[in-house]
C-alpha cells in the first residue's frame, strides 16, 4: 500500500481545499466581466486546469508565478498582490533570523521538497506524515485570504519534484518544517492530528464538512445531534444511532426483566417493527431512511427521527420489508 | 528436540579468548577444542580436598543473576565462570541488532528463552532514517527456530517486522508466550491474527505505538476459546473496532490478566463490564473513556473502580471529560503511574484529579494542562520520580500555549525526588534550570526540548549553556541528557568535564565548532550512545573519538559537517566498527556524509544493507 502522497486520504481539509481551489481559480482568472482575457504571454488556459492533474496545476502555477510580477490582470481585489509580498518578507525574515555561523535550515526548497521526500520515504504505513505537513501548511494558510490559500495549497501538492517556493505566505510556519523536529514520534503526531480535528468540531468550530442534524426519538427526554458527514453508509449511521439511543431502549427492556441489552438484541429491537428511522426532507415531508443514495440523502436531510413502529403506520410495511431484506 | 541441551561434561581449554567488554551484546571470539583435556592449572596444589566449585552449583547460583550487566561481569571472571554463565543464561539483551549476528548469539548461549532486540537508530522515530533501512527480525527468527525452538519471549524495539515474520514466530515456536512490539513497523493486524490463532500458551501481547497497518479488529476474535493464559493484552494503539463480545469472553476466562489496555472504540459502559470480569487488574488502559450518549447518571459508573484493588497504572482517558473523570477517583490513591499523555486535560481538571493521587511516582502529561496544571503536580505529588510533558501542538508555531519554565520550576519545588524528566516547552531560562537542578539533584534522565531550534534564554537572550551546566554540575548521577536551545561549545565543555556517569547524549542544533563534540568525546567516560543532528561538528570532531567508539554502542551524526573521506579514514583505522553512511535521496553532494551511523560490531559489515547505505 503506497503512502498517500498527496495527503488527501483521511485529510478532509486538504481534499476540500483542493476542490475549492479549482473554483477559486476561476475567480482569480475571470473570463467574464465583459472582458476577454488575451493570452499575450502564451500561457495555457488556466481555467481549464483540472484539479486532479497536479502536475498541470504546478506547471500553470509555476509559469503564473514567474510572470505575476509583470502581468497585469483583472482579478478580485487583493487576490493577487499578497503573493508577491510574502516572498519578499520571507527573504528578509530568513536573513534576519538565521544564525550566521551555521545555517540551521537549508534553503526553503531544500527543506520542503527534501522533507516531503523524507516524509514519503521514511514512512511505509499509516504514518501519514505527509498528511500532517499538508494539514499544517493548510492550517497556517487558513488565516490568509483565498488566493494565497489556493496558491499555497497547490504549491504544497506541487512540490513533489518541483522547485517552487513553498508556503511562502507564512515564514514562521516554514521554519517549523524541519524534518523530525520537535522529536515527536510519528504515532503521536498522527494522534494529535486526529485530536485537533475532533476538538475543532467539539469547540463549535466544525470543519468545513460537518453537517449536524437533530435526532429525536420517541420517548427520549432530549434530542441528540449527529454529523451526517462523518458517516458514509446507512449502516454506519444506523449503528451509531443504535449506540446513542441504546439507553432508552434499555429502559424499555429493563422493565421486561432482561438483564443487559447486548448490541445484537438492540439491533433486533430496532430492526423489528418496533422502531423505524425516518427523516424530514427539504420539503418538510417525513421519509423513510434508506431509499435514496447516501449522498442524496445527506443533501436533503434536515432532521432525523426514530419513530415507534406504531406511529409509522404508513411506512411500516416497507420497514418490515426492508428489515427482511437486510436479514 | 531437547529443551535443555545438556552441557558437555568435558568443558575444555579455550585457546584464544577475545572478549569485548560490553554490557549489551557480550560476544566471544574464541575457539574451543573439545578434544583437549582440561589442563591442571597452577593453583591446584596437591591436596586432598578439591578447590573446584562444582559446575552445576555455580550454574545454579549464577542463574539467579538477572541483570545482563552483572552477567557480563560474571563472564569475565574466568573460563569456568564464563561457561557457567553462558549455560545458565535465559535472557539475552541485544541493544543493537547489527552489533552481533544471530549465529554468534546462538553459539554462545544455548539455553535462551527470552530475547530483547533493538534495531534502528533512535532518530528513525523522527523520520531521519529512510524506509527499508534494515533491522529485519526475520533472519533472527530463522536462526532461533533451530537454536531456541522453545523460545518464550520476544521483545522488539525499532525493528522491521513483517506479517510473515509474525506468522513464522507463531507457528515455529510451540511454547511461545510473550510478544512485545514498540516502534516497530512493517506489519499489519494480519500478523496479530497469526499470533492469536497459533500461540496456545500466549501470556503477553503488547502492541505499543508501532507503524502497523490496521486492517480491522478481527484479530482479536482469533484467540481460541481454550486460551486462558493471557496476562498482558495491550491494543490501545490500534484504531479498528474489535468484537466486544469476543473481548469480554476473553477477559472473563483469563483469570491471570494483569494488564489490559483497550483502544478508543470501547465505550465507558463496555469498560465497566470488562472491569467487572477482571478486578485483579494491575494496569489499565481505558481507551477513550467516553460514552456516546450520557445514558444514565454518572453514579452508575461510580463503583467501576472500587473493586480494582490492585490497580497501580492507569492510561488512556483520551476523551475523558470533567463529567466522567471523577469515576476514576476511587482508584487514584493507589496509582503509581498515570499516563495522561494523550488526554487533553485542562489545568483545573488535572488539579482535581491529582488531589486524589498521593502515591504517584510516574506521571505523563500533555502540555494542555499548562503551568497551572504543573503547579498542581508540585503540590499534590511529593513522591513523584518521573515526569513527562508532551506537546499538544508541536508543529504549530503560532500557538503560545503549552508549558513554560515556571511550570517546570513549580514541579521541582514540590517533587524533590524527581529522577526522570522529559519536558517540551517553548521558552526556558538559565535561571529556571539552575533552580530546578538545585531542587532536584537526583536527576538520572534530563531531557529538555525547547521546541524552537536554537532559541536562547528568552529573558536574558543568552545561550542556554549555563542551564545545562548547572544540571551536569549538580546532578552527578545523570545518565541520560538531551539538550536544546541556543548552545555554544561551552555546554559541551561542561558536559565533558562534569558528567561522569553520562551514558546517552542527544544533541540538536547546538555547538559552535568541532571543540564541542571533542569535549564530550574526551570527557564522559561512560558514554555509550551519542546522537547528533544539525550541528557544526566536522571531521576533526569525528576523528577525535577514534579511540572511544569501540567502548560505545553507537554514534549518529546527521546534517553535520563530516566528509566521506573522514568516514573512510575512521573505517580504515577501526575495523571493528561499522561506519555507515546513509546517502541522501537527491545525492546532491557526494563528498559530504550527510548521515553517519557508527557502531561497534563483531558481526562484520552488514550483509543486508540497502543500496542507500554505504558501509565504508
Amino acid at each position: 500500500m503506497p503512502p498517500p502522497l498527496l495527503g488527501i486520504d483521511g485529510d478532509d481539509h486538504g481534499h476540500v481545499s483542493l476542490m475549492t481551489s479549482a473554483s477559486t481559480m476561476e475567480s482569480i482568472f475571470p473570463k467574464n466581466a465583459g472582458l476577454t482575457e488575451r493570452n499575450y504571454l502564451g500561457l495555457s488556459d488556466s481555467s481549464s486546469v483540472d484539479s486532479s492533474a497536479v502536475s498541470g496545476i504546478s506547471d500553470v502555477k509555476r509559469s503564473n508565478l514567474n510572470l505575476k510580477a509583470t502581468e497585469l490582470r483583472l482579478g478580485l481585489p487583493g487576490s493577487q498582490s499578497p503573493e508577491r509580498d510574502p516572498d519578499a518578507d520571507l527573504v528578509s525574515a530568513e536573513s534576519l533570523d538565521e544564525k550566521p555561523l551555521f545555517p540551521l535550515l537549508p534553503s526553503k526548497d531544500g527543506i520542503c521538497s527534501g522533507s516531503q521526500k523524507t516524509f514519503v520515504s521514511g514512512n511505509k504505513r499509516g504514518f501519514s506524515d505527509v498528511n500532517n505537513k499538508v494539514s499544517s501548511c493548510a492550517q497556517t494558510t487558513m488565516i490568509n485570504d483565498a488566493a494565497s490559500k489556493v496558491v499555497s495549497q497547490d504549491q504544497t501538492h506541487a512540490t513533489f519534484g518541483n522547485n517552487n517556493k513553498v508556503n511562502t505566505s507564512n515564514p514562521p510556519a516554514a521554519k517549523a518544517q524541519v524534518v523530525g523536529w520537535p522529536p515527536v514520534r510519528s504515532f503521536r503526531k498522527n494522534i494529535l492530528a486526529t485530536n485537533a480535528k475532533t476538538n475543532d468540531e467539539v469547540d463549535g468550530k466544525p470543519g468545513p464538512t460537518a453537517l449536524f442534524v437533530k435526532v429525536s426519538m420517541d420517548g427520549a427526554p432530549y434530542l441528540r445531534k449527529v454529523d451526517l458527514r462523518s458517516y458514509t453508509t446507512y449502516q454506519q449511521l444506523s449503528s451509531a444511532l443504535e449506540k446513542m439511543f441504546s439507553c432508552f431502549t434499555l429502559g424499555q427492556c429493563g422493565s421486561q426483566g432482561s438483564q443487559s441489552l447486548s448490541e445484537s438484541k438492540l439491533r433486533d429491537l430496532l430492526h423489528g417493527s418496533e422502531y423505524v428511522l425516518t427523516y424530514e426532507d427539504k420539503d418538510g415531508d417525513w421519509m423513510l431512511v434508506g431509499d435514496v443514495p447516501w449522498d442524496l440523502f445527506i443533501g436533503s436531510c434536515k432532521r432525523l427521527k426514530i419513530m415507534k413502529g406504531s406511529d409509522a403506520i404508513g411506512l411500516a410495511p416497507r420497514a418490515m420489508e426492508k428489515s427482511k431484506n437486510r436479514n | 528436540m531437547d529443551p535443555n541441551p545438556k552441557r558437555p561434561k568435558t568443558v575444555d581449554r579455550v585457546d584464544s579468548v577475545e572478549v569485548v567488554n560490553s554490557s549489551e551484546s557480550t560476544q566471544l571470539l574464541c575457539s574451543i577444542d573439545p578434544n583437549r583435556k582440561r589442563a591442571k592449572t597452577v593453583d591446584r596444589v596437591d591436596s586432598a580436598e578439591s578447590t573446584q566449585f562444582p559446575d552445576e552449583v555455580l550454574e545454579r547460583v549464577l542463574s539467579l543473576i538477572d541483570s545482563h550487566k552483572d552477567r557480563s561481569s560474571v563472564s569475565l571472571v574466568c573460563k569456568d565462570w564464563y561457561n557457567a554463565e553462558r549455560w545458565s543464561r535465559r535472557h539475552v539483551f541485544i541493544g543493537n541488532c547489527y552489533s552481533v549476528s544471530p549465529e554468534i548469539v546462538a553459539a554462545r548461549f544455548p539455553r535462551i528463552r527470552s530475547v530483547t532486540i533493538k534495531g534502528k537508530p533512535r532518530f528513525s522515530d523522527f523520520n531521519l532514517v529512510p524506509e527499508d533501512w534494515g533491522a529485519d527480525i526475520y533472519p533472527w527468527l530463522s536462526v532461533f527456530a533451530l537454536a531456541y525452538p522453545f523460545l518464550e519471549e520476544l521483545r522488539l524495539k525499532r525493528m522491521a517486522v513483517s506479517d510473515e515474520s509474525l506468522e513464522f514466530l507463531a507457528t515455529k515456536f510451540c511454547n511461545f508466550k510473550a510478544l512485545s512490539l514498540l516502534s516497530c513497523d512493517g506489519f499489519s493486524t494480519d500478523g496479530l491474527k497469526a499470533i492469536a490463532t497459533h500461540c496456545k500458551n500466549l501470556t503477553e501481547l503488547d502492541i505499543q505505538e508501532n507503524g502497523i497497518d490496521d486492517l480491522g479488529g478481527h484479530w482479536l476474535s482469533c484467540f481460541p476459546e481454550t486460551l486462558t493464559s493471557l496476562e498482558v493484552l495491550n491494543f490501545a494503539s490500534l484504531n479498528s473496532e474489535v468484537s466486544f463480545d469476543a473481548l469480554e469472553k476473553l477477559v472473563s476466562r483469563c483469570k491471570s490478566l494483569k494488564v489490559l489496555k483497550v483502544n478508543r472504540n470501547i465505550s465507558l459502559d463496555q469498560l465497566q463490564k470488562l472491569l467487572s470480569h477482571c478486578p485483579q487488574l494491575m494496569e489499565l488502559g481505558t481507551g477513550a473513556f467516553t460514552q456516546e450518549l450520557i445514558s444514565g447518571p454518572v453514579t452508575e459508573f461510580k463503583n467501576m473502580f472500587s473493586n480494582c484493588r490492585n490497580l497501580i497504572t492507569l492510561s488512556g482517558l483520551w476523551d475523558a471529560t470533567p463529567l466522567y473523570l471523577p469515576v476514576i477517583y476511587p482508584a487514584c490513591a493507589r496509582l503509581t503511574f498515570l499516563n495522561l499523555s494523550y488526554a487533553t486535560l485542562r489545568s483545573d481538571e488535572l488539579a482535581n484529579l491529582l488531589s486524589h493521587c498521593k502515591s504517584l511516582r510516574r506521571l505523563w502529561l500533555l502540555d494542555t494542562v499548562g503551568d497551572k496544571g504543573l503547579e498542581a503536580v508540585g503540590s499534590c505529588c511529593p513522591f513523584l520520580e518521573e515526569l513527562r510533558v508532551f506537546p499538544a501542538h508541536p508543529f504549530d508555531q503560532q500557538i503560545f500555549l503549552g508549558v513554560t519554565e515556571s511550570g517546570f520550576v513549580s514541579v521541582s519545588r514540590g517533587c524533590p525526588r524527581l529522577r526522570y524528566v522529559l519536558y517540551f516547552c517553548r521558552q526556558m531560562t538559565n535561571a529556571a534550570v539552575a533552580a530546578i537542578a538545585k531542587n532536584c539533584p537526583d536527576f538520572t534522565h534530563f531531557r529538555l526540548c525547547i521546541m524552537n531550534p536554537g532559541q536562547p534564554d528568552y529573558l536574558t537572550k543568552e545561550p542556554m549553556d549555563e542551564a545545562f551546566g548547572s544540571i551536569v554540575k549538580t546532578c552527578t548521577k545523570l545518565q541520560r541528557l538531551a539538550i536544546s536551545g541556543l548552545l555554544t561549545d561551552r555546554t559541551f565543555e561542561y558536559i565533558g568535564k562534569y558528567s561522569k556517569n553520562l551514558e546517552t547524549l542527544s544533541v540538536a542544533f547546538a555547538g559552535s565548532s568541532d571543540l564541542g563534540m571533542e569535549y564530550v568525546l574526551q570527557g564522559c567516560p561512560k558514554l555509550r550512545k551519542l546522537e547528533i543532528r544539525d550541528c557544526p561538528f566536522g571531521n576533526a570532531a569525528l576523528l577525535s573519538g577514534l579511540t572511544k567508539y569501540e567502548s560505545m554502542r553507537s554514534l549518529w551524526m546527521s546534517a553535520c559537517n563530516v566528509s566521506m573521506n573522514a568516514c573512510r579514514a575512521l573505517a580504515k583505522e577501526k575495523p571493528r566498527l561499522n561506519v555507515e553512511v546513509i546517502r541522501d535521496e537527491d545525492g546532491a553532494d557526494d563528498s559530504q556524509a550527510h548521515k553517519v551511523y557508527v557502531y561497534r560490531t563483531v558481526a562484520g559489515p552488514r550483509r543486508d544493507a540497502p543500496p542507500f547505505v554505504l558501509t565504508l
